[in-house]
């Protein structure tokens, strides 16, 4: 009666096997690497720099343990950290020849140190939490206020513009809050604005509003564009924020959205938090000014002799440009920049779209600079980058311009996103910091690891002695547990955090629970009298129910704290959740088939070992009468 | 080996009064105390600012003091965090500092006048944030309440959710008024502990009110304080060893675990603790005095039949 059928038994020694590969990353420690990625969104790391990292290390006599490349980048592994930081310099040398102007981040980083099959496998070590490896934590609050208030504000321009193409006289636009009050001197024009810039400006709810002589027109913004709004806020916000924090060299930056209206940003392995938060605080500025053509000009600037009110800047393909200082156009004027098509050549083409005030300023420019070139430069920490430089076929008015010719699409996809890159959509303030010290990570690792040792040694201890054989099937169930959850963990990438393994120990401690439950519902059978088979397969039967009965209102608690906690309590939900469906699995599933496999194939079972069995009113018997 | 070598059902019931009389005095300082004193919150919930830093040698406190009143920061507080060595310190909110650079601004301060101090961590909460985070907690921790209370209607009849619900709630006031009287700093993970401790008692009370509904049925002839005293006694081994084991870890957590995982472990071992006394000792009462008898299980008797085959007892 005590048999599992055979397939039962294949289906715990696979899982027992999956637990084991999936749990191993995690032992091997991780190995230094260096990892060169873009540093720019217009530069792609592939193949090629895979090759020149090659031959860069060939050719310093370096040798290393690995290459590979992913969406990240290329990285490579060496033996110990001196080679790592030989590496990096030389690989900061052949990738960033110059400093001041890297077009790479090469950065130092750790990489699992598993064999290639078991990363073949996806099985790859758990992420560790920025409690555990040090790094700064920082939650940033987006100002959604101020992306419908700059919005607003170059709506307001747009609606003069609007107003005075239809020849309709409005005595003032002015932003009072979130709304835009038009006012006229009679309800005649007012009808008639009303239609005008109800058909311009689709994002606008319009209201009449009569305040004694005068007659108003209040704007609002529509609530989907409300939404819209902050959805680009937001998502040109991570780009930015992408954008500069590759210039920090981090390895492996967390950057995601939070809620409607937040951004966390994680920086392992990042200490200087002066530094980390000077550059999320930056705002790059994008400039439009004209190209110095005329013959011979650039030959001289570049000998050092540059004609007045000019100057060089590189453009993205390396070709030097002669730039007029004066700037036409700022980049508040431009108010989206979007990759797409030519709607006749069918060439790709990145579309811009100025307010009103930006669009007049460049109706005249270019009016008067047909057939010229003009530059639209990347201004950033004081230095200058030339994103194009298309010449000016006809006057352009509207505030619309599309910028194309000799692009592929992915170039215009990356000009555009330079374009936007400039500046945040919205102001940023920084909500919540968290910078964890690295020996402080190490420490935290050491001390989680000793509690879960220690408490388990306590316990298995303790169950071996008091239940003897049962009680070391007990503790090889908790084992398989363990080994489960920390597959499963693995092999769900989740982040480890200390509340993290906090929560594996507590798993563990009330997973015990379940097989103090067999255990004892056991002994309680053969205290009645019953045979050891019988007591056996009664005991696991009847326990069943009360262990799922156990783990249901842990599993609420688990859940809740799923939905409504926050950072490091979230951690220990997710372990406290995986912990309690391992846990039945393992206690009733795996130690029954520990159990018989132990005794179920002997037919006639005199006595098992299950620790000392006392009857009231008689003296101490073992196993059985 | 066996622990419990129990002659006679252990007349617990005999002691009802007394049990709930301890229970409620505990439960009424604890309300005392949370009122009187109140929660320690932690910067989590309160927000501000928190520094941890740490000295190759003991820590003088005196002097970390003087360089933060020197550097013009006022209502801090400054202590030592696990060892000597280790000195945490913690800022309020203030609207008009710039709270994106107190961290580095007090390691400077104390770079000036206590030197030779390494900053293991910085930790900065704005109001909105902590704000959200005690709004948080306190819906899950009434979310798990509603979701007991919902799971314990289902599976008994009301006398036994009813109790289970109060003894459990109790359990949670007087972990907080421990926290109160040592002001013992409550943070998140501390939260989180309540929280499972609430689960894990819950179900101790599950595993009794089981036995008590077996023993209504099987048993005739016996009082409900006899049937009582019966259910606990046949489960108090399992209830000691299962706890103890649990305890065993939670002891390990509370000596490797460190500073961060103290007050998390202190709480669990408080619940624990409470856990048993109050599922076993004054759940129990309460089914008795809120009038459960064997009528109730034999009326219905082919549905509470069903109900029982899966059902769980120990």
């Amino acid at each position: 009666m005590n048999r599992y059928p055979l397939w039962k038994y294949i289906t715990v020694a696979i899982a027992l096997v999956l637990g084991f590969v999936y749990t191993l990353p995690n032992f091997f420690g991780e190995s230094p690497a260096v990892q060169v990625s873009s540093a720019k969104a217009t530069i792609k790391v592939d193949d090629k720099a895979r090759s020149r990292v090659e031959d860069a290390l060939k050719a310093a006599g370096i040798t290393h343990d690995g290459m590979q490349l992913d969406f990240n980048g290329v990285k490579t592994r060496f033996k110990d950290t001196d080679t790592q930081l030989k590496a990096k310099d030389i690989l900061e040398k052949t990738f960033n020849p110059d400093a001041s102007d890297p077009q790479y981040v090469v950065a130092l980083n750790l990489l699992a140190a598993s064999p290639q099959w078991l990363t073949s496998l996806h099985a790859l070590p758990m992420y560790l939490g920025l409690d555990l490896r040090g790094g700064v934590h920082f939650l940033l609050q987006v100002d959604m206020k101020g992306a419908l208030t700059k919005r607003l504000d170059s709506t307001s321009a747009d609606l003069r513009t609007v107003l005075r193409d239809k020849n309709l006289r409005h005595a003032g636009v002015n932003r009072e809050g979130d709304r835009l009050v038009v006012k006229f001197r009679d309800q005649e024009t007012r009808d008639k604005a009303r239609n005008a810039i109800a058909d311009n400006q689709p994002d606008l709810i319009l209201t009449e509003l009569a305040d004694g002589s005068e007659f108003k027109l209040v704007a609002t913004l529509k609530p989907e564009a409300q939404k819209r709004i902050g959805e680009f806020a937001i998502k040109q916000n991570i780009t930015t924020l992408h954008n500069r924090i590759n210039e920090l060299g981090v390895a492996e930056p967390v950057i995601q959205q939070q809620g409607t209206d937040r951004i966390v940003v994680q920086l392992p392995g990042v200490q200087d938090t002066a530094k980390a938060k000077d550059i999320l605080g930056r705002t790059a500025t994008l400039e439009i000014r004209m190209v110095d053509d005329s013959p011979g000009a650039l030959e001289a600037a570049l000998a050092g002799n540059a004609p007045f009110g000019t100057e060089v800047y590189n453009e993205r393909g390396g070709q030097p440009l002669l730039v007029k200082k004066q700037v036409v156009l700022t980049g508040d004027r431009l108010t989206d920049a979007q990759p797409g098509f030519d709607s006749q050549t069918q060439e790709a083409a990145v579309h811009l779209t100025l307010d009103s005030a930006g669009a007049r300023i460049f109706k005249d420019v270019t009016r008067e600079n047909v057939n010229k070139r003009m530059a639209i430069l990347l201004i950033e920490k004081g230095k200058g980058e030339v994103v194009t430089a298309p010449v000016i076929r006809t006057e352009i008015g509207g505030g619309r311009v599309q910028i194309s010719g000799r692009m592929t699409t992915s170039e215009a996809n990356d000009t555009a996103l330079l374009l936007r890159a400039g500046s945040l959509a919205a102001p940023m303030d920084i909500v919540e910091e968290r910078t964890i010290g690295p020996s402080l990570g190490a420490d935290n690792i050491q001390k989680g690891f000793h509690s879960t040792l220690w408490g388990f040694a306590a316990i298995a201890l303790f169950m071996i002695i008091y239940y003897q054989v049962f009680g070391v099937v007990s503790v090889l169930a908790l084992g398989a547990n363990l080994l489960f959850l920390i597959a499963l963990l693995s092999l769900l990438q989740a982040t480890l955090t200390l509340p993290g393994i906090a929560a594996i120990a507590l798993a563990l401690g009330m997973a015990i629970d379940s097989n103090v439950l067999i255990n004892e519902r056991v002994r309680e059978e053969l205290r009645n009298g019953m045979p050891p088979q019988a007591a056996i397969s009664e005991g696991y039967e009847r326990a069943f129910g009360t262990i799922l009965d156990s783990n249901v209102t842990t599993l609420i608690v688990g859940l809740m704290l799923l939905i409504f906690g926050s950072g490091p309590v979230r951690g220990f939900a997710v372990v406290h959740c995986l912990g309690i469906l391992t846990s039945i699995f393992s206690s009733v599933v795996v130690s029954r088939a520990l159990i018989n496999l132990i005794y179920g194939r002997q037919k006639k079972l005199a006595k098992v070992a299950i620790g000392q069995l006392w009857k009231p009113g008689s003296s101490a018997v073992n196993g059985q009468k | 080996m066996e622990f419990f070598r129990i002659h006679k059902d252990i007349p617990f019931m005999r002691h009802a009064l007394t049990f709930n009389v301890i229970s409620l005095v505990t439960f009424i300082l604890a309300v005392v105390f949370l009122f009187t004193k109140g929660l320690h919150l932690s910067v989590e919930f309160t927000g501000g600012t928190l520094i941890e830093t740490h000295y190759a040698q003991t820590a003088d406190l005196e002097k970390v003091r003087n360089a933060l009143g020197k550097a013009g920061f006022s209502d801090y507080a400054v202590q030592n965090f696990g060892s000597s060595q280790d000195v945490m310190i913690r800022l309020p909110l203030k609207s008009e500092q710039n709270s994106n650079q107190i961290g580095e601004a007090v390691m400077k301060a104390l770079e000036a006048d206590a030197p030779g101090s390494e900053l293991r961590r910085v930790e900065f909460v704005g109001p909105q944030v902590g704000k959200e985070l005690a709004e948080n907690g306190a819906m899950a921790l009434l979310l798990v309440i509603i979701g007991i209370v919902i799971y314990l209607a289902f599976r008994f009849e009301w006398r036994f959710s009813v109790s289970a619900i109060i003894a459990n709630l109790h359990d949670v006031v007087i972990i907080l008024g421990f926290f109160a009287f040592f002001q013992w700093e409550f943070s998140l993970s501390v939260l989180a502990a309540i929280l499972a401790v609430l689960g894990y008692s819950v179900n101790e009370s599950v595993v009794v009110f089981d036995r008590v509904r077996e023993t209504f049925k099987s048993k005739r002839g016996l009082s409900t304080p006899e049937v009582l005293d019966h259910a606990i006694t046949s489960t108090i081994s399992r209830t000691i060893i299962t706890h103890g084991c649990t305890q065993m870890m939670v002891l390990s957590m509370l000596v490797f675990g460190g500073e961060t995982l103290h007050y998390f472990a202190m709480a669990l071992t408080i619940g624990i603790c409470f856990g048993i006394y109050s599922s076993v000792l004054v759940a129990s009462p309460l089914v008795m005095w809120l009038g459960v008898s064997r009528e109730q299980f034999i009326k219905p008797k082919k549905v509470i039949e069903g109900a029982n085959e899966d059902g769980a007892v120990v």
